[in-house]
């Protein structure tokens, strides 16, 4: 935490970067985001097992990136976002700085080329409670499986909690937002809350990095990112890529194989 | 006494190769079900998974969704796009659980105006036999009584 601290400082008092984006004191034990402009308020910069959120959300909203070049903590999954933003060209290499903390350990990682090296050496790390989920709902029958989400998607009250701390959920304008035709409907309702939830997990499909944040964002806890872990695992499975590995593009869905198996089809 | 069931098939089509392909079954002048309700677009790419979503909840008992033959695409590779978005789709609708029964993928081309016979009379047998799709628009109907 000391190592982080120091290097944020220094940083930040030679210029290299006008702000970074770190973990700071919530509510009792919770961690919310931290701006930290100046040099001598880097110590307030938190780093432990309760800093879970994706910061790389912030990295393309406006009201940040004026304050200038941005430095970011960077648990695993943040790396991959950076990447993924890169790939799809929402972020330039001079505008973000990942200070990377593996293990403990904090590095530096000035360019995507450094970040790419990072990922590749770090597992997957998606929690034993979501494994455990997934394949709990994999087991199920179709229809225990549309009974268990009719329950759990009644509550969402489409606040869009999952669409805000989603790092990929950058459109300016989204299809939750289109009114001709009015895709998802305005108000929380059964069958238009199904639809935002596949819709969501569909335009994630091959792009997520699989952090969670989505799930820990919701208000009513729905295990929304199940939905779109599930979906990018779909395309893991069946055409091997994954979104967040490459700062080049590497989007399963914006490109074919001439034999993708088509067994569904007649 | 209630009239008997018959399904309503949304078909969702390419505009080069489906399309046309029924044309042919019409002017060949074969004979097939009515229950299927045409929506020409211009190629399966363009196929929104949205669109298979509105069709359910808003009164459809199968859905067709066909096009040119991987190779045919009249903009070249619009069909292999929706065949890899179809093969998430499925699987992520599996995983909501909605059945995948209803939902038929095809690849008419603009000579198999037989094949587009065969298809509607086979899916509306397949849906008739499955009976009112409630599922979605059980849903939809919460709240509105």
């Amino acid at each position: 935490m000391e190592a982080l601290q120091t290097k944020a400082k220094e940083l930040l008092a030679a210029g290299t970067v006008q702000v970074a984006i770190g973990y700071g004191k919530g509510t009792g034990n919770a961690r919310r985001p931290l701006f930290v402009t100046k040099p001598e308020r880097a110590a307030d910069l938190i780093v432990d097992a309760a800093c879970t959120q994706n910061l790389a959300t912030y990295l393309t909203k406006h009201e940040v990136r004026v304050m200038g070049r941005m430095a970011v903590v960077a648990v695993p999954s943040t790396l991959r976002s950076i990447l993924q933003l890169a790939a799809e060209k929402q972020i330039r290499e001079e505008q973000v700085l990942a200070l990377a903390v593996i293990d403990g350990q904090v590095r530096e990682l000035a360019t995507f080329e450094a970040i790419e090296e990072a990922v590749a050496t770090i597992p997957d790390a998606m929690s034993e409670a979501d494994r455990n989920m997934i394949d709990k709902l994999s087991a199920m029958s179709v229809p225990e499986r549309r009974a268990f989400w009719a329950d759990e998607l009644v509550r969402c009250v489409k606040c869009y909690a999952c669409r805000a701390s989603c790092p990929m959920c950058y459109c300016e304008r989204c299809t939750t937002d289109v009114n001709r035709p009015q895709w998802i409907p305005v108000a929380s309702h059964a069958v238009g809350n199904l639809e935002y939830h596949v819709m969501r997990a569909m335009h994630l499909a091959g792009r997520c990095v699989e952090c969670g944040t989505c799930g820990k964002a919701c208000p009513v806890g729905i295990p929304v990112h199940l939905l779109t872990i599930y979906a990018e695992d779909s395309v893991r499975r069946q055409f091997g890529q994954r979104g967040g590995a490459s700062a080049k593009l590497d989007y399963a869905m914006s490109t074919f194989k001439p034999d993708d198996k088509e067994e569904f089809i007649r | 006494m209630a009239e008997p069931f018959e399904p309503k098939i949304t078909a969702f089509v390419c505009n080069w190769c489906t399309y046309a392909g029924a044309d042919l079954t019409g002017t060949s002048r074969i004979k097939y079900q009515p229950n299927v309700r045409v929506i020409r677009l211009p190629c399966t790419g363009r196929i929104d998974f949205m669109m298979v979503l509105k069709a359910f909840t808003r009164g459809s008992d199968g859905v067709i969704i066909s096009g040119c033959h991987p190779n045919d695409c009249h903009y070249t590779s619009g069909n292999y796009h929706a065949r890899r978005r179809w093969m998430v789709f499925r699987d992520l609708l599996e995983f909501v659980g909605i059945d995948l029964e209803r939902i038929i993928f095809s690849w008419v081309s603009a000579a198999e105006g037989a094949k587009w016979a065969d298809l509607v009379n086979e899916v509306t047998s397949k849906v008739r036999a499955l009976g009112p799709y409630r599922e979605l628009r059980q849903l939809a109907a919460v709240g509105i009584d």
